[in-house]
């Protein structure tokens, strides 16, 4: 091999290898955006819900009131038949089976949608009036366009003969589109067009505040004690290596210690953010006492060294000048740690936060999901309605941890400043 | 012992994802990388570790995994669409960031003095990579992929989804496999009593995942440690 | 006298050198003459590095380094587009001011020149050349039966003659010496200086030294930098005896600053 050509072929080894770093870099900045491209697109639609409009006719002979009309005898009244006899009149049936298909249509809530409209508007009692009903979830997703139309009817789940009253309805301007409030309002439900992440919002809420209360203050108090009072021995140098350790322990161990202790042996309720929120304090904890520790030692000898020269005391040097000025750096450890315990699922799931849970859970006592249990218990689900759900709530939890990320790299850069 | 094969098996396969794209994305962004791309490509790509695993879970199994399937069904081969590489992949990309953040951090420790040393006989930039930088940074990019493994062998979610319950002892990677963690996580899903011999198996396994990943974590601290000890 | 009689190897050309916005370089042109030390003298930051890294082009490793103006080495110049960084560097050796072996065992480090290069062909060319090169370097009856221990477990004099080995292991025609002895203890130091005597015969060598007596010691010809600026150069018994300028007399007499 002569010079040059030797020379050529080393040429060719550096631009391939070049291009091996800029291929792996390219592809993993892709993963991200095919992964954010992937849920936003599935889940956009969750934030829409079809409407169907239907003439109802409050016809009080038909809600069996007793004594005066009032909000207080409306709540009482069932008004099942009233609501079937409008929704039936939207498309002619010719016998029960497709009465039931037109039925089917509708949420099965829509006798409380009815009923509602009617307690805020009293006044319509024994008139016809257009209200917009929820439609069911099948017929939601065709109206999204996430069913295709031209399978056999076999294997589509919306028969013929829905889908002629479908267009009848569209043809007639009847089908809207409006915000899916529900999506933020209700609780856990069977039936997708239904289901909403108001419970498990509040789930993540209590378990991450109850998180935040057990595991900041120890956290804190333990780095102080390591970083600043402790004395450097053998002992010291194990807790440090131990906590290291933890850090990077699996969090379903973690699980498995909730579980064991805090449900077996302490009997805690089961499913609830009270238990789920102990459980992950001790996973966050050495996540927290990490960083904590790294920006106590950041902080410049020489401010303790002015401190303890003007005649305070260690205790007040290190809680008057010390912590304070590492205190941006504490709360930026701090929250990505519970970003991290907000996104956790498999110890939640060991704990038995997977139940159903439809009531939205007004205390860390009461049983609940939270945002990445809902995740993992929608996506089991078959129906195509909690695809766009699950990517909905997974949307929810990015957002909020990109806002914790946000404030922890703000906090942090505030931080640095200081001392450049 | 088809779970331990299962376990590390789904881990061979996300190492085999994540250790060339993790460590040369590493290399790139230490070595070549202008400050501009260097500034916008590594948050991004640490995006991808920020993100909870039940996400990669719901993508392996929503998405993934019967891409593979409708993949190997033209191509004339069964995929369960649950199988032991889609959640391998997944893993994969999850555990990217974990080798590219820690070796960019250990190759930008290795001492100028040393790539200049290896440029001042002619060496070209990939060789001085590939002979100097790289075996100066060895034990912490070896800390960082043990750390790694340890990371992916403890992983629950994304097997729990997307790689099936079936405890296969199988090297086909297209088929379901299960994991310690799965394992764990069906036994102990639901109702149960707490002493009963299959609660005492899960409590069993989990201790066992715990000492393995502990053993990993505590000799990949101590290498990155030793290494650092080295150069500062 | 020996002065004119000898053939110039690298000839510098008003060369300016900018780190950023700040010039670090002004208007530079240095003849340096072949198979002779020159010595480059000066205050700390007067440029001394910045030039020698001229010469192998070092300076395209730093992002922020613009360099104006021509280098030419046996009437070629080194500055343009085409010229190939790998093989100028290959006729142009480099020692640096503090050891840098690479973590390998001294044979490799001596050895992983040649194999880049693909100067040796089987493992009997190589062993030859490391054996010469470590005995160009002086160094090899203190390693021989030692070859496969690391080369950062040698003390700090036998490291930099490692690294000049590891310099003369890919037949340079040019070595550059970056303070080569600033790190070492004064044996050491007489050890490398005889070395440098020795290797003049055959090699065009630079040396960045901050001793006047090491300069008088070693080099035939002497440059003074302040500032970024050549002030004097000369033969070194003209300077050192009998400077033109009143700067380098006062720096050499250690009157300076
Ligand atoms: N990488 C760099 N980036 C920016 N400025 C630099 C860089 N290297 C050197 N400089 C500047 O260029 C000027 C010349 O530096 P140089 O290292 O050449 O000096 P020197 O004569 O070798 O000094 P010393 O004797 O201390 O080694 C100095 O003012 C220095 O600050
Ligand atoms: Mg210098």
């Amino acid at each position: 091999m002569t010079k040059e050509q030797r020379l050529k072929k080393r040429y060719r080894a550096e631009k391939r290898f070049k291009m091996y770093g800029l291929i792996s870099v390219s592809l993993a900045v892709i993963f991200v955006l095919i992964l954010v491209q992937n849920i936003f697109s599935k889940g956009s639609s969750a934030f829409s819900r079809t409407m169907i409009e239907v003439a109802v006719n409050y016809d009080s002979s038909l809600l069996e009131l007793e004594g005066p009309i009032n909000q207080n005898s409306l709540k009482d009244a069932d008004f099942y038949d009233l609501a079937v006899e409008s929704l039936l009149k939207i498309y002619p049936a010719k016998d029960s089976k497709e009465e039931r298909q037109i039925l089917r249509l509708f949420s099965p809530d829509y006798e409380f949608e009815i009923k509602d409209f009617l307690i805020k508007n009293p006044n319509k009692i024994d008139q016809i009036v257009p209200v917009k009903i929820t439609a069911s979830d099948d017929i939601d997703q065709l109206n999204k366009g996430n069913f295709p139309r031209d399978l056999p009817e076999d294997r589509r789940r919306v028969s013929n003969y829905q889908l002629n009253i479908y267009d009848n309805l569209i043809e007639k301007e009847k089908i809207d589109k409006k915000f899916n409030n529900y999506l933020f309002t209700k609780g856990d439900s069977r039936d997708p067009e239904l289901a909403g992440i108001g419970g498990s919002l509040m789930g993540s809420f209590f378990t991450i505040i109850i998180c935040l209360i057990l595991s900041f203050p120890i956290a804190i108090m333990a780095s102080i004690y390591l970083e600043e009072f402790a004395p450097k021995n053998k002992i010291t140098d194990f807790i440090e290596i131990n906590i290291n350790n933890l850090a990077a322990v699996p969090s379903i161990v973690y699980g498995l210690l909730g579980l064991g202790i805090l449900l077996s042996v302490m009997e805690f309720p089961r499913s609830t953010p009270l238990v789920a929120g102990i459980t992950l304090s001790l996973m966050t904890l050495p996540r927290i006492i990490i960083p904590c520790r790294a920006s106590l030692k950041a902080v410049p000898p020489s401010i303790r060294e002015a401190a303890l020269s003007v005649g305070a005391s260690k205790f007040q040097t290190v809680f008057h000048h010390v912590v304070p000025l590492a205190m941006p750096g504490t709360l930026s450890g701090t929250i990505i740690g519970l970003a991290q315990a907000l996104g956790e699922t498999a110890p939640l799931i060991l704990i038995g936060m997977v139940a159903f849970v439809v009531d939205i859970p007004s205390s860390p006592v009461d049983p609940s999901a939270s945002l990445p249990v809902q995740v993992y218990l929608w996506s089991e689900q078959a129906e195509r309605g909690f695809v766009e759900k699950t990517s909905a709530t997974i949307m929810m939890l990015l957002g909020f941890l990109i806002v914790m990320n946000f404030i922890a790299v703000y906090l942090r850069q505030k931080f640095e400043k200081k001392w450049n | 012992m088809p779970l331990f094969a299962g376990t590390a098996f789904i881990a061979l396969i996300a190492m085999c994802v994540a250790v060339p794209i993790g460590l040369f994305s590493g290399i790139y962004l230490a070595e070549y990388a202008s400050t501009k791309v260097r500034k916008y490509s590594k948050p991004i790509i640490e995006i991808l570790a920020g993100i909870p695993t039940v996400v990669y879970g719901f993508f392996a199994a929503l998405t993934v995994g019967p891409f593979f399937r409708t993949l190997g069904e033209s191509l004339g081969l069964t995929v369960s669409s649950e199988s032991a590489l889609a959640a391998g992949l997944i893993m994969g990309v999850m555990i990217i960031p974990y080798i590219s953040s820690l070796s960019d951090d250990v190759i930008n420790s290795v001492p100028q003095s040393l790539r200049e040393g290896s440029y001042a006989i002619g060496a070209t930039k990939s060789e001085t990579i590939k002979k100097v930088v790289i075996p100066a940074a060895l034990p912490g990019i070896i800390g960082s992929i043990l750390l790694a493994v340890s990371r992916a062998i403890g992983e629950t979610m994304i097997v729990v989804m997307a790689a099936g319950l079936a405890a296969n002892l199988t090297i086909n990677p297209l088929e379901s496999t299960t994991t310690i963690t799965t394992q764990i996580v069906m036994i102990l899903v639901g109702d149960q009593e707490f002493d009963s011999p299959k609660t005492q198996a899960a409590f069993a396994l989990g201790l066992t995942l715990f000492i393995a990943t502990l053993i990993l974590n505590y000799i990949a601290l101590r290498v990155v440690k030793k290494y650092r000890e080295k150069y500062d | 006298m020996e002065l004119n009689n000898s053939k110039i190897k690298i000839k510098a050309k008003n060369l300016n050198v900018y780190y950023g916005k700040k010039q670090a370089l002004f208007d530079i042109n240095l003849d340096i003459n072949q198979k002779e030390v020159t010595a480059l003298i000066g205050p700390s930051g007067c440029g001394k590095s910045t030039f020698i890294r001229c010469i192998n082009r070092m300076n395209d490793v730093i992002d922020i380094c613009k360099v104006e103006g021509s280098v030419e080495i046996d009437g070629a110049e080194i500055n343009e587009k085409n010229v190939d960084v790998v093989t100028l560097r290959e006729k142009v050796g480099m020692v640096f001011q503090k050891p840098n072996p690479f973590p390998k065992s001294i044979y490799d480090n001596i050895a992983y020149g040649p194999i880049i290069h693909g100067a040796a062909e089987n493992k009997d060319q190589m062993d030859n050349i490391v054996e010469t090169s470590l005995k160009k370097a002086a160094l090899w009856d203190e390693v021989k039966d030692r070859l496969n221990e690391p080369g950062t477990s040698l003390s700090g004099g036998q490291q930099q003659r490692l690294c000049i080995a590891r310099a003369l292991s890919v037949n340079p025609e040019v070595i550059l010496m970056d303070e080569p002895c600033s790190a070492l203890d004064p044996i050491a130091t007489a050890k490398i200086e005889e070395l440098i005597d020795d290797l003049k015969k055959s090699y065009t060598i630079v040396i960045v030294t901050h001793s006047m007596a090491q300069a008088v010691r070693v080099s035939q010809k002497t440059g003074f930098f302040h500032l970024g600026k050549i002030i004097e150069v000369d033969s070194t018994e003209k300077i050192f005896k009998n400077p033109a300028n009143k700067m380098t007399q006062d720096y050499i007499t250690g009157r300076f600053g």
